[in-house]
Parts: C-alpha cells; structure tokens; sequence
C-alpha cells in the first residue's frame, strides 16, 4: 500500500525552528548584538543599507543577525519592510558639495581645491592576515587635524569652467523624478530610474560590468574624477510649513567618472560623465554605478549599443539581486507536474525515435 | 446629514472593487454596491462608491459638467481620495458621469495605444434605469452566448459610438453604469446591438 | 482601521489600501483586455520573487473577509510553498481556508486548474513565472511589446512549426500558448497543456499574477482561449493510460511517484482534493487500501482557530464532476 507525502505544515515549523537553532550557533559562545553588527560590520551594514533602498543602520544590523550574515537576505528583510513604510515625501535634493568629507580622492588632478584626502580605505594596506585581530584589543588612536571647512567644489565644476564636459541639465522641479518601486518600468527607462536601478542593484553584478566595459565591451576610457565620502544633510520641505527643515544626516558615497566622448556633427569633443552613489561607504559599488550609468547613456550620446553594459533592458531586468535569487531559487519548488509532462514527451520521442529507423533517427538528432 | 465617505474604508472599498470586478468580468449582469456612504446631493452615492474605490492621487478624474460645477463636489472627491481632477478628457483615468445626457462623446476620452491599450479612461455613468432582458443584445467575453439588457437612457448616439469604439480594440474606454445601488459593466470587449 | 490591522499590525491581508487600489485597477484593465499584460507596480514582498508574488498581490487585492481561500501548488495542497502561502492569509486576512474546491470562493494556484469544474462564484488566481508568451523567442520587451501591439506571432507560429517539423508533433507540454478572445497571445503559466481546455469558456474569472516581471492579465468568464495549432496538427492533450492508483479517476492529470529504484511507479491525482473526494465517496484504485481517508489522509490544515471547519461530506454523495475535455484530440502516455 502507498502512503503518499504529507505534512508540510508540521515540516515548515520545524524548519524555522532548527533554523532559529542554527543561527545561534554554540550557546557557550556570547550571543551577537546588533550594536556590534552595526559598529564592527559597517561595510556589510552599509551594503544592506544600499540594496536594500533604505538608509536604516540598526535595521540593517538586524536584518544581518537575523539571515545569519547572508547578504542578500538581509537585503530582503530590509526590503520588504520597506514596502510597508508611509511615503510622506521626496526630500530636497542632497547637496554633495558641503560634504564633510572623510575621504576624497581625484585621479585626474594631481592637487585641487579642498584637497587629497585619503581618509580610512583598505587600498595601500598589505592584505596580509592579522592574526593579532584574533585577540582582543583596542586599535592606536588615529591621528587628528582640524577638518577642512572649506567647500569642495566637484571636479567636474572645474572642468566645466572650460566648457570640456558636458553640463549637467538643471533640475526640473516641474518633473518628477520617478521611482521603480512605485511605477512599473517601462522601456527605455529615463537616466533617473536607471540610476535607481543600479543603486539599489546587485553589487557584484554592477562590478562585473563595469569591469566588462573596461575590457572592451562597450568601452567609455574612463578616469576617476573624483570620489567622496562622508556625511550630508537631509532637508525635507513640509507642505504646511513651506520651507526646509533638517532630517538629519547620512553618509554618502559618491563618484563622478569622467569619460571620454568624441563628438558628434551635433556637439563638439567633450568629456561627458557617469555618476554612481551609495547609502554609507561603498566606493567599489559608486565606481562600478559610475561606469555603467555611463555605458547605458549610449544611445544618448549615438554610441552603437552592442555590449551588454550598453543594454538598458538587460541590465536593469537583471541587476536586482532579489529578483534574481527568487527566480533562481525557486527552482527549488516542486515542478513535478511539468516535469511529468516532459517525462511523457521525451518517453514518446524515445520511443518513436526507435520506431523509426535509421533515416528519422538521423533528422530527430539533429 | 454631512457627507461623508466609507465608514469601514478597508471592506467596504472591497466589496464595491468585487463589484466592479465582477460587473465588468460578467457584462449583461447587475451587481450590487454595498456600501454606506453619503456624497453631497449632486453627486450620485454609486459613483461616489466606484471612485473612492478607484481612484487616488495617480489617477486624475474627469467630472461633467454639474459636477464639476459644484464646489462641494470637488472638495469632498478631493479631500476622500487624494485624485487631481482634470478638465481634460484625454488624460483622465476615470471620468464620472452623473447624468447621460452630460456624457460628452466617447472619442473625448483616453482609449490607450496599441503598445499600452490599458492607458485608457474607465467611465462611470449614473443613469436612471439598469435592468436584465429588453433593450440591448450584448455579446463577448464574459458573456455566455448572448445577454439581454436595458439600460435608460443611454448617453447620447451611445450605440453608434459604441461600435466604433469596439471597433479600436484592444484600445477603447471601457464603462460601468449605475443605477438604484446597482452597477453593470461594459468593457470594450462587449458587442452590444439594439433590439 | 479596521479591527484586523489593530491586531495583527498590518492591514487586512497585508498590502496597503493603496497598492490595492493599484492592482485593483490593473486587474479591472486586465479584464476588459483579455490576455493583455497589464504593467502593474509590484510590490516587494514578504515572500521570495519566483514564489508566487504575483499571485499573492492578486488575491490580497480581491480578497475580502467573507472569502474562502484555498492555495494549490502542483495540484496538491500540502506542498510546503502552498501551506506556506495558505498560512499567510490566515494570519494577515483571517479568511477562512479549505482545501476542497467546492468550498472555495478564491483559488490560488501554481501549475494547475482544479480538475473539479470551477464555478461563476469562484476566482482562480494563477502565479506567473514568465508572463511573457513570446519570452523565450525574442528576449526584449521593447520588441515583444510591438509584436503584441500588432498582433503579430508568426514568431510563435515558426517556432510550433519547427517543432512539428523536427519531431512530428509539438514539443511543448506545458506553458503551451493560447490565443485569448481571437487577439492576444497569452502563457496560461506553466500549467500542462492538458489544463489548457479547462482555461477556455470556463465559468469562472480567471486572473494572472506575475511579481517579479511585473504584470497581471486576466481571462474573463466564458472567453474563447484556443490552444495554438495548425489544421494538419491540432492541439492535443495527453492521456493516461492507467485510471489513478488511488481513486480510479480517468481522464485527469496524473502524477508519476517512483515506488522503489527498480523501476516501480504508480501514477496518482496530481489534484489531490479531487482525488481525496473520489475516494470518500467509494472510489477505490488498485493500490487504495479499504479505509476512505487511508492511506494519504485527509488535507485537513489546521492554521489555527480561524480555520472554517471542514463538513464531513456525505459519503453517498457523487464524486465531483471533471471538467469536460475540449481538445480537438487526445495524445495517449504510457
């Protein structure tokens, strides 16, 4: 006699039961809080931060505790309860330029106003295990200076007094920006959504890119003009009061490449940019943003789209990590009944395939 | 008694979209709009049900003649559903018709594109009398075989526009009348010929 | 506020009243376009892209207190991502559930129509993978939104054609495409082929949620949906050769379940409520043991106290009705 699967309800329970067990790990060794996700796995934080959409440190430190460190799930936690939050407006724009920097780099000028500032960055370390981290103890005291109060003017802006970029169009505060998480996307999508869509975007799948557009596939010749780091302040118009007010701050990351454009019978040679932008400090993500945003402007400037980072449909229908891992992972699903249908059909070929003969059986294995 | 709109907004919005859906997904029937609300005078509580159902601050709103005359109107459709009201046809979502004999012509409004016939004005038209059997032979999907029904008056050369705008599909408007807290649906889909 | 949202914290089956409205309305234009993917702003959901999102938005945007809800993947209730889905309306809707067709007022399901045929007060609401008919032949939505536009699926037509030419007959089995209302060319979802002629002149509305692409489309009541076909081809569904093992029902889809590794198999009701009614009523399959809810058991799901009791159904009462077959032909299986 057959007994047939059942009990998928009790199986689900205790699932998340052993689940809850696991991310707990060894009970002898002290439990996680989400103080310390939030201060010791900033990086992380702030990627969950990022694609997650939602500028929430205490959240993202929690959603990481809660998916056991999993990046992506973490991202989804964030996400979905996102969703669920009152929209109660758009801010003003942010203003970049009174950054108080902690770190600001250009690669095209070797000196410029408001300085080189190298700030915390893993680049000139030597990526040798420390094994001393192993141990608990307080790091050296950084050195302290005064903090720059000057403006740091954007290395673009310095170009543009010579006309050798392409300027920037003014915001239009008669059109609004859009937003993929409220309006489906349609084809082809304006530079605002892209933007979107890279930001809260995969960042491995931006990086790869990116990468590809540097190897050929939809070349840009791109310099680094500048990236910042560092907190800015939120200001919020209510539309009783009529005027800003301070929500608050947040650390950016921001990087303008600077890209090579060779002219059309329209518009003389010019530089012309790509822009990347992160939730806390993601300089890898805001580099990789930068040079995709500038492949996917192809059309706009008349480039041939031929390369992937060039295909707006492409990247934007593939660059979010949580659709992605829910198509992917869903094959996991039972597909039994589909299965079958195959079953059936591939029996069928089979065994018409050997009713056949030599001649049909060469055209079916074609 | 003031106005006022739905007094459970979170069922009672469900019940009148269970309507709608069904008036339009099932052509030649009636369905009822339960619901307990009271609009100011002008404005019939059916469409006042449909569009505190429908419509919000993403779907701009056309309103005829009486109205959008009427300041009470305006204010109470504005204050309940957050809709930008539009004086022009073309880029209304929804369009209220209190009255048939107001309804400007069919080819005023919104009917959508071949690449997004979806873009198209839904209109709701209060009118007198709707009923099952006599009048009108509807036929489509929706609709086993053929479906009898009357609905009095109709706007003005309603039958002859109607043809036309069947004859867009997949663009066109689609349109839901109401009458005696009942709605009927008449999608683009639906043929429709005089007895 | 209603006394759900006080609560559980959310609204009334979890979406928000303006994200209803906005499926709502995409589901109104759905209907009055059928087979038309309507682009719709999906929201993110507490629940993975891929597992039924699109579906979830649908039936919590139609869903009210007095519905009854029942959730099917592959035909059976018990599959760990249909409890999973049941479970969340019980907790953020508080509607009553079952797992008979019968009871039902909305279905949601993945990769099958019910075998019982579905009435003018139901709804079934499908998850959508891949709404995109034309996907697979032309990967752009700028392009396959032009060839909808102009009704122009000679693409599709080549590919069956190729299909027919390579291997005597179509190869595809399931997501078979239809033609919607003599216009659009629609994927009824990964349902097998045979599920197709139960889509067409059904009574009961039909809806499509795809989350992670984005789009709802509808097929109303009493619509022509023809399965794609050619005059010297017609579209064909499979048979089974065996009755079910369990219920000795013929002329349903049946599941293949391997009995050990030496090649023994059995094949059973892919719709396990059908299969679970035929056998209170007496229906016995070869492999049936004697007690009627033996050996598979009752689906009875308990989501707690607001779980509608179940009727025991009279055991004298007739086995539902499967829904007639509309196929111009049959195709036969082992």
């Amino acid at each position: 006699m057959y007994v047939a699967v059942k009990g998928g309800e009790a199986a689900i329970d205790n699932a998340h039961a052993l689940l809850d067990h696991e991310r707990r790990g060894d009970p002898s060794v002290p439990e996680l809080s989400v103080a310390q996700i939030r201060e010791q796995m900033t990086l992380l934080v702030d990627r969950v931060m990022t694609e997650g959409s939602l500028y929430d440190p205490d959240l993202a430190a929690l959603a990481l505790k809660q998916a056991r460190g999993d990046l992506i799930e973490a991202v989804f936690l964030v996400r979905a309860f996102r969703t669920t939050l009152p929209r109660f407006g758009t801010s003003e724009p942010i203003d970049t330029d009174t950054m108080r920097a902690i770190r600001r780099v250009s690669a095209i000028y070797k000196d410029l106003p408001g300085g080189q500032v190298l700030g915390p960055t893993f680049d000139y370390t030597h990526r040798l295990i420390d094994f001393a981290l192993a141990a608990e103890g307080e790091p050296e005291r950084p050195a302290e200076s005064q903090a720059a109060s000057e403006v740091m003017p954007h290395v673009a802006s310095l170009l543009d007094g010579e006309r050798l970029i392409e300027r920037e169009p003014a915001a239009d505060p008669n059109i609004p920006v859009g937003d993929l998480t409220r309006e489906p996307l349609d084809f082809p999508a304006g530079r605002d959504l892209r933007l979107q869509a890279l930001a809260r975007g995969d960042e491995g799948f931006v990086l790869a890119l990116g990468y590809s557009t540097q190897r050929g596939f939809g070349r840009t010749h791109p310099f680094t003009g500048e990236i910042r780091i560092g907190d800015v302040e939120i200001e919020f118009v209510p539309e009783e009061l009529g005027f800003a007010v301070p929500l608050g701050e947040m650390t950016l990351t921001e990087c303008e490449m600077v890209t090579q454009f060779t002219g059309s019978a329209a518009q003389p040679p010019q530089f012309t940019r790509g822009y990347g932008l992160a939730f806390g400090r993601g300089e890898r993500k805001a580099m990789a943003m930068a040079l995709v945003d500038r492949a996917l402007r192809a059309r706009e400037f008349g480039e041939e789209v031929a390369a992937p980072a060039q295909d707006e449909e492409f990247v934007l229908s593939h660059c979010d990590n949580l659709q992605a891992t829910g198509f992917v992972e869903h094959l996991k699903l039972p597909h039994y009944v589909d299965f079958q249908a195959e079953l059936e059909l591939v029996r069928r070929m089979r065994a018409e395939h050997e009713a056949g003969g030599q001649t049909d059986a060469l055209e079916a294995a074609e | 008694m003031a106005a006022h709109a739905f007094a459970n907004p979170v069922f009672d919005a469900q019940r009148v979209f269970r309507a709608a859906m069904n008036a339009l997904s099932r052509p030649g029937t009636l369905q009822t709009l339960d619901c307990d609300i009271a609009p100011p005078a002008s404005l019939p509580a059916e469409l006042a049900a449909l569009a505190l159902t429908l419509a919000d601050h993403e779907t701009p709103l056309w309103l005829d003649a009486t109205l959008a005359g009427s300041r009470e109107v305006t204010d109470y459709l504005r204050f309940h559903t957050g809709t930008p009201i539009t004086a022009n046809p073309r880029e209304a979502h929804f369009a209220l018709v209190s009255d048939p004999a107001l309804c400007p012509s069919l080819h005023s409004f919104a009917r959508g594109t071949p690449d997004y016939p979806d873009r198209s004005t839904t209109m709701f038209v209060h009118t007198s009398r709707i009923s099952v059997g006599d009048g009108l032979i509807l036929s489509g999907p929706g609709i086993r075989g053929t479906a009898t029904m009357s609905i009095d008056p109709l706007p003005p050369a309603f039958a002859r526009e109607w043809i036309a705008n069947r004859a867009l599909f997949p663009c066109g408007v689609d349109v839901l009348f109401t009458a005696n807290g009942m709605v009927t649906g008449l999608p683009r889909t639906t043929m429709m010929e005089a007895r | 506020m209603n006394e759900h949202a006080q609560a559980t914290g959310y609204n009334f089956a979890y979406l928000d009243e303006q994200t209803k409205r906005m499926i709502r309305r995409a589901i109104l234009k759905g209907i009055a376009i059928p087979g038309y993917q309507v682009p719709f702003a999906s929201r993110e959901m507490p629940m993975p892209y891929g597992w039924g999102t699109g579906g979830v938005q649908v039936t919590a945007a139609i869903l009210g207190p007095d519905d009854v809800l029942k959730v099917i993947d592959q035909g059976s209730d018990d599959t760990t991502n249909a409890v999973s889905i049941r479970k969340f309306f019980a907790r953020t809707a508080g509607v009553a559930t079952t797992t008979k067709t019968v009871e039902a007022t909305v279905i949601q399901t993945r990769h099958r129509v019910p075998e019982t045929a579905l009435r003018s007060d139901q709804v079934l609401v499908y998850q959508v993978p891949i709404p995109e008919p034309l996907r697979y032949l032309e990967p752009r939505e700028t392009e396959t939104r032009k060839l909808h536009a102009l009704g122009e699926y000679g693409l599709m037509h080549v590919k069956l054609y190729e299909d027919i030419a390579r291997h005597g007959h179509v190869a595809t089995t399931y997501a078979y495409p239809v033609e919607v209302a003599g216009r659009y060319v629609m994927d009824p979802s990964p349902v097998p082929k045979f599920d197709n002629p139960k889509i067409d002149d059904c009574e009961a509305l039909q809806l499509f949620g795809a989350g992670r692409e984005k789009r709802i489309y509808a097929v109303p009541p009493h619509t022509k949906v023809r399965s794609l076909d050619f005059e010297d081809h017609p579209f064909r569904v499979q048979t089974f050769k065996d009755p079910c093992a369990l219920c000795a029902a013929e002329g349903v889809y049946l599941d293949e379940v391997v009995l050990d590794d030496r090649g023994g198999r059995m094949f059973v009701c892919s719709d396990t409520d059908y299969c679970e009614e035929r056998r209170e009523a007496g229906h016995r399959g070869h492999l049936a043991g004697d007690d009627p809810l033996s050996p598979v058991g009752r689906g009875r799901v308990a989501e707690g106290d607001r779980v509608r009791e179940e009727h025991k159904s009279d055991s004298a009462s007739p086995s539902p009705r499967p829904s007639p077959h509309r196929g111009e032909g049959e195709e036969a299986l082992p």
